[in-house]
């Protein structure tokens, strides 16, 4: 099954499983979805379970944070992430706040979803990655699954949470495949996932960075005999920071790869951990890779380089174990 | 679509303020005795627990902000005394009134103010941000316009869970110019929702006044035609006329599942906040004009006294009633503790406040 089914497959069954569940977003319907993530849904669920919506993030989102105060479970499509920006106040303000303001009184159970990606040769409007700006706030929690598996879990997961969950996917691993067991599981929040062991490095990665390590891990241990563990972080918020100290006690030696530009990335919370709880474990200093500090390029082939790719991984990879 | 016979103001507003032709209007004629003093007594409420704030602002023991209601009792006792159990509403930062009409206690909105735990939010949220969802009541926003999506949503709750209901989503005519307000309008008229928007135009965003703020002349709610809903004007000094107009929009919401603009005309008699010294934008002798001519609680007193339903002697007791709950809701919020640091981390997370065996996520979510 590939990533885009199983993501289908969770919302087709969280749609069956519970009639507060609303799938709404611009396209998700006649359309069958800018990305075919939700095909075939509106003929299965009817229009009032499957909803298009006009160009307009600030309203539909909004829209569904106040209709989930109320006990709807919307789970809402955002064409791009980079679409959110226009809907900020409403995904920060109002759903990551109104339950602390109101002293524990409301919960807004909201799912929202999207590719967050670049590489897709769209230039920088369109290929933003905002799960380190999001995360930092607390209130919301956000997940990047990496593959078909994970993105099928961590969707029903998400659906059935009872506090603003934003789902950050993929477009270039939409079309990914792998093993997705047809019946009912959830990944929880929170459960970090080691996708390859090893003994000699460890790559902390999450998203489309997992791949990425993954494929660098089967370089490095073929043509230079080196044995890395990598570990998908799979949710930023809530952060399972013990898998990745368990790996790093293992391995002393640490890489971090991720999508965002390094400013403020989600690695920079997993270097200040690491340090801050293993630093004795560690045999050299943690090195990072992370999408080259720019706006994301147009230009396809220089984005193929700004974005982390296993060449990279691997270059940097031998640093730490120099 | 409604066409009201004015481009600008209510006709009300046009001529000296006097008795309410709106007394005979059956949702005001259908009230009984005790019903109309149970209102004034309510606008009366509101009028000392604004006026009690001051007092305990200035003592310094109100933090930031602090808008007050005071002039604009009428626009939430009106609406908000026309609403049945599936009837939601949200305002935006000016929402004391709003809350003290929904049945809040002085008690737990003074205890807000001055950040203690006994208040409505555990003194998290402060004057801006009043919740009270047992009360259909779903804040206290503190961002211009930010509500008026989320006011959609309630409605659009409402009407996906089959109940004939609606919400009524208040805004200051600052608000209309905001982009989210509009994407509200189109959703709400695009998908018929039963929401009911409210601008309070008390003439000023803050100290901007409309002429300097709003293009194109006429009333904010005639906006509402680009979005093919339905709008009216109503004088908001009139307690009477503002439920009269109210129950059309509401009935529309209730009977038609379609959304209206209800442009309110009132008039704050204080600045925008505490912070604001009010010196620089209007003349004291506007502000005067209305505590003297149109003051919304007087106005309903007169009609009260002159309908033989009250006296100025009950009249001047529910005041002192109001005054003496204020005062002590005042002692109430300096008695109060402070929440406790532990208390800083909680309330973040339903599931971090509700562990059991119905959530499942792990991990750390608060961060040292």
């Amino acid at each position: 099954m590939s990533y885009r089914e199983a993501l289908r497959a969770a919302m087709r069954e969280e749609l069956r499983r519970d009639e507060k569940v609303v799938l709404m977003g611009e396209e998700v319907a006649q359309f069958n979805g800018a990305y075919k993530v939700t095909e075939g849904l509106l003929k299965e669920f009817g229009p009032k379970r499957v909803v298009d919506t006009p160009i307009s993030e600030a309203g539909f989102i909004g829209l569904g944070i106040g209709a989930s105060m109320l006990g709807i479970r919307p789970v809402m499509e955002l064409m791009f992430w980079s679409f959110s920006y226009v809907a900020l106040d409403q995904i920060v303000n109002n759903a990551g706040n109104i339950r602390y303001m109101s002293g524990g009184l409301i919960n807004c159970p909201i799912v929202i979803r999207g590719p967050a990606n670049g590489g897709t040769n769209v230039g920088a409007t369109h290929s933003h990655t905002p799960e380190a700006v999001l995360a930092s706030h607390p209130g919301i929690k956000v997940v990047c699954p990496a593959t078909p598996y994970d993105a099928k879990g961590l969707m029903k997961a998400a659906i059935r949470d009872n506090d603003p969950v934003y789902v950050m996917e993929n477009t270039i691993l939409y079309n990914d495949k792998g093993e997705v067991p047809e019946d009912d599981y959830v990944v929880p929040l929170g459960v970090a996932d080691v996708k390859r062991a090893g003994d000699d490095l460890t790559i902390v990665a999450h998203g489309r960075a997992v791949i990425t390590s993954l494929k660098a891990a089967e370089i490095l241990e073929s043509e230079h005999g080196v044995s890395v563990e990598v570990v998908d972080l799979r949710s930023i918020r809530p952060l399972d920071e013990e898998t990745v100290l368990a790996s790093v006690r293992k391995t002393h030696r640490v890489l971090l790869v991720e999508e965002n530009k390094p400013f403020c990335g989600v690695d920079a919370q997993i270097a200040y951990l690491i340090q801050s709880r293993a630093f004795d474990e560690l045999d050299a200093p943690i090195h990072r890779v992370s999408s080259v500090d720019a706006p994301q390029i147009y230009c396809k082939r220089l984005e193929d380089q700004q974005i982390p790719n296993p060449a990279r991984v691997v270059a940097e990879a031998l640093k730490v174990l120099a | 679509m409604a066409k009201p016979a004015v481009l600008t103001h209510p006709e009300s507003l046009k001529r000296p303020a006097g008795p309410s032709e709106y007394a005979k209007n059956p949702v005001n004629a259908g009230m009984s005795k005790a019903e109309k003093v149970a209102l004034y007594t309510k606008m009366a409420r509101i009028r000392h627990f604004e006026q009690r704030c001051i007092r305990v602002y200035q003592q310094g023991k109100i933090g930031g902000f602090l808008h007050l209601y005071i002039g604009q009792e009428a626009v939430a006792a009106g609406t908000i005394s026309l609403l049945g159990k599936d009837d939601h509403l949200i305002t935006g930062y000016r929402d004391h009134g709003h809350a003290l009409m929904v049945g809040m206690s002085m008690n737990e909105c003074m205890a807000e103010l001055t950040g203690k735990v006994t208040g409505c939010s555990k003194g998290k949220g402060g004057s801006m941000h009043y919740f009270a969802p047992d009360k259909n009541f779903w804040g206290g926003h503190g961002i211009v316009g930010g509500q008026a999506p989320l006011g959609t949503g309630l409605a659009y709750a409402v009407k996906y869970l089959g109940r004939k209901g609606s919400c009524i989503c208040y805004m200051g005519d600052g608000a209309v110019n905001q982009g989210a307000v509009h994407e509200a309008y189109n959703l709400a008229a695009l998908w018929d929702l039963p929401v009911i928007f409210v601008i309070e135009n008390n003439g000023y965003s803050m100290g901007t006044s409309q002429e300097r703020s709003t293009a194109h002349p006429g009333c904010l709610a005639k906006r509402a035609e680009g979005y093919g809903m339905a709008w009216d004007v109503v004088n908001g000094h009139d307690v009477y006329e503002v439920r009269a107009r109210a129950a059309v929009a509401l009935r529309r919401a209730h009977e038609e599942s379609k959304p209206t603009v209800l442009e309110i005309f009132t008039y704050r008699y204080y600045g925008h906040s505490m912070a604001d010294p009010d010196k620089t934008y209007r003349d004291k002798e506007e502000i005067k004009e209305y505590r003297e001519q149109k003051d919304p609680v007087l106005l309903f007193e007169k009609e009260l006294i002159a309908e033989k339903v009250l006296t100025p002697q009950k009249a001047k007791a529910i005041n002192e009633a109001a005054m003496e709950e204020a005062d002590a809701a005042a002692k109430f919020a300096d008695e109060s503790p402070d929440p406790t640091p532990a208390d800083v981390t909680k309330d973040i997370y339903w599931e971090e406040d509700n562990r059991g065996p119905d959530t499942s996520s792990r991990g750390t979510i608060i961060f040292e």
